[in-house]
């Protein structure tokens, strides 16, 4: 009974987290960016979406809608911004661009996290679940929420896959993540590319955002805490490599619930540090990773 | 040598005007510059590390908070003299920094970034996990202080910084800093050129951590209490990055006036109630944005790199 209850609970909790970490991983693949700002964007996105479905009273899918659409023009902002200026600034040496892009993403997030707290408090918020009710599944009563979430991460899994592998825009994302030079030397236009890929991001961290608020709910204090999950994933799973992510999603999903299950919620985080830290030892390009 | 002639004419007057600041200014503005001064001696040892030997170590708060808990603990339990919690601090923060650091260095970039912040994490987890001994989130209180008076306080912050900042300014600009800061650059023509780029790569993270584990264990006997959210916290580091940054890496002195920086700045725009982290992380990165060099960049280096 507790098994069958780890397996749906870290099933569904790791899906949410294989979404969260699949933009993340994108963003660094295709144009090499960490984005610090990750966490507080989920966060804008789930807090959007609980604001517009109380305040307007308009129910959870124009909610969602407007949480997404939220995250989208936060992803935006934090390229057009702030990523793209430093990679054409001339002021920074080549090899300090890393550090500023991910100094400067990280004072975003915290921009974007205190506004969060000031407009709306750091009170947890829980996003109204696009459908109520409760399912057996060989007989764990699961909210149906929880389905949904699972279901729905691995449909926008699936879209971005198909997205990547098979549309002539896809492949050159993927192109633009092992050659960049090469592809713009056959005439693309490198710029247009980011911005397409920060958009996926943009949908792909609202989709998460929103699911999270209305799976665990979501405060303003959690938006450090979040970035640091997506990135321990897609250390984890190779940085780059989407399917790598995905396993470690289910790596650290799994890991974490049965700590909490098992043990003790409050050292839910510890065994992943841990596992982590061993894991890069061993093995710094992740277990799925190319150098 | 007009460089370092150029720099000491900025800096000394500076130094003479913040050590006869007690005579003119309250407590209270002493008491935030003393809280600025262990804060500078974070920044700068961090500068060190990222600005020379080009490692960007996410967990500063790592080897300021080993240090300080080091010192807290011997002092809260078995009273040892704090001369000796300051020298036990410092030492367990540099063992610490050379666990962490051994291993790591075999990684780069984002890949060592995200070991050191996984350190900062775990530390946290530990403290919090033995709250009964360590005092958890509350924090653990010692029987000694540093001096209850502020003017002596401030002393004690203003001399520490100096020395400390004297040692590190002294080391990058040392034939020691140019090969730190050529292994940076290009680790593998450094050591074409048969500089041993991990030996020096570990003095120099030993040295960061001598330096934040003693301001670490300083500020905690300062303070009178040992907690997470005011020596380990992730926040502690981030604020750690961005004052040197701020102030401009690679110059040692500018992470100092980044740091001061950040905790008059926090102090400043208090009024504004929680807006006050939104404002200070927008001047950061408006900063950050339009004058990379930070605010000593343009001092220190104006005859440019490029």
């Amino acid at each position: 009974m507790l098994a069958l209850q780890i397996l749906i609970d870290g099933f569904a909790i790791s899906s949410l987290y294989a979404l969260g970490a699949t933009g993340f991983t994108l963003i660094f693949g295709v144009s090499g960016v960490l984005n610090l700002s990750h966490g507080a964007i989920m966060v804008v996105a789930a807090v959007i979406a609980w604001w517009v479905a109380e305040a307007f009273n308009t129910g959870p899918y124009l909610g969602a809608m407007a949480g997404v659409l939220a995250s989208l023009a936060c992803a935006f902002v934090t390229y057009r911004v702030i990523v793209r200026p430093i990679q054409d600034s001339r002021a920074i040496p080549r090899e300090e661009k890393e550090i500023f892009v991910l100094t400067s993403t990280l004072l975003w997030g915290i921009m974007l996290q205190e506004a969060i707290a000031y407009l709306f408090t750091s009170n947890p918020k829980t996003v109204r679940p696009l459908i109520e009710g409760v399912v057996p599944i060989l007989g764990v009563r699961t909210p149906l929420n929880e389905v949904l979430t699972a279901a729905l991460s691995w449909a926008a899994i699936g879209l971005l896959y198909l997205l990547v592998n098979r549309t002539r825009t896809g492949k050159s994302l993927l192109a633009a993540s092992m050659n960049p030079r090469g592809l713009t030397l056959l005439g693309f236009e490198l710029s247009r590319i980011y911005v397409l890929v920060w958009a996926i991001y943009g949908v792909l961290a609202g989709i998460a955002g929103v699911l999270l608020g209305a799976f665990l709910g979501v405060s303003s204090d959690n938006a450090g805490l979040l970035t640091a999950s997506a990135f321990s994933i897609v250390v984890l799973g190779g940085l780059g490599s989407v399917s790598g992510s995905l396993i470690a999603a289910y790596v650290v999903g799994y890991l974490e619930t049965m700590t909490a299950y098992l043990v003790s919620p409050s050292i839910r985080t510890v065994p992943v540090l841990l596992l982590l830290v061993a894991v890069v030892y061993v093995r710094p390009q992740g277990l799925l990773g190319r150098r | 040598m007009m460089q370092r002639y150029r720099t000491a004419l900025i800096v000394l007057p500076v130094l003479v005007i913040l050590a006869l600041l007690p005579l003119g200014v309250g407590g209270y503005i002493l008491g935030l510059l003393t809280l600025g001064y262990y804060y500078a001696v974070f920044s700068m040892s961090w500068d060190l590390l990222f600005g020379f030997a080009g490692e960007v170590n996410f967990g500063p708060s790592f080897l300021i908070g080993v240090g300080a808990y080091a010192a807290a603990l011997l002092n809260h339990y078995w009273e040892w003299p704090i001369p000796l919690c300051l020298a036990v601090g410092a030492v367990a923060a540099v063992l610490a920094g050379v666990a962490l650091a051994v291993p790591a260095l075999r990684l780069t970039g984002p890949y060592f970034g995200l070991v050191t912040l996984v350190a900062v994490l775990l530390l946290q987890n530990v403290l919090v996990l033995f709250a009964g001994v360590t005092g958890g989130e509350i924090g653990l209180d010692l029987p000694d202080v540093l001096s209850i008076d502020a003017n002596t306080n401030y002393y004690y912050a203003l001399v520490f910084m100096v020395i400390s900042g004297g040692i590190l300014f002294g080391l990058s600009r040392s034939p020691v800093g140019l090969i730190l800061q050529a292994s940076g650059q290009d680790a593998i023509e450094a050591s074409a050129l048969g500089f041993n780029v991990a030996k020096h790569k570990l003095t120099a993270f030993c040295i960061s951590a001598f330096f934040s584990g003693l301001s670490g264990a300083m500020l905690v006997f300062y303070l009178g209490t040992a907690s997470v959210g005011t020596v380990v916290d992730i926040a502690v580091g981030v604020n750690v990055i961005i004052a040197a940054v701020l102030g401009g890496r690679r110059t040692i002195i500018g992470a100092a006036v980044g740091a001061v920086f950040l905790i008059g700045a926090g102090e400043i725009l208090r009024p504004l109630g929680q807006l006050s982290t939104f404002v200070v992380a927008a001047v950061a990165l408006v900063v950050i944005l339009f004058f990379p060099g930070g605010f000593m960049g343009r001092l220190l280096h104006a005859e440019g790199r490029e």
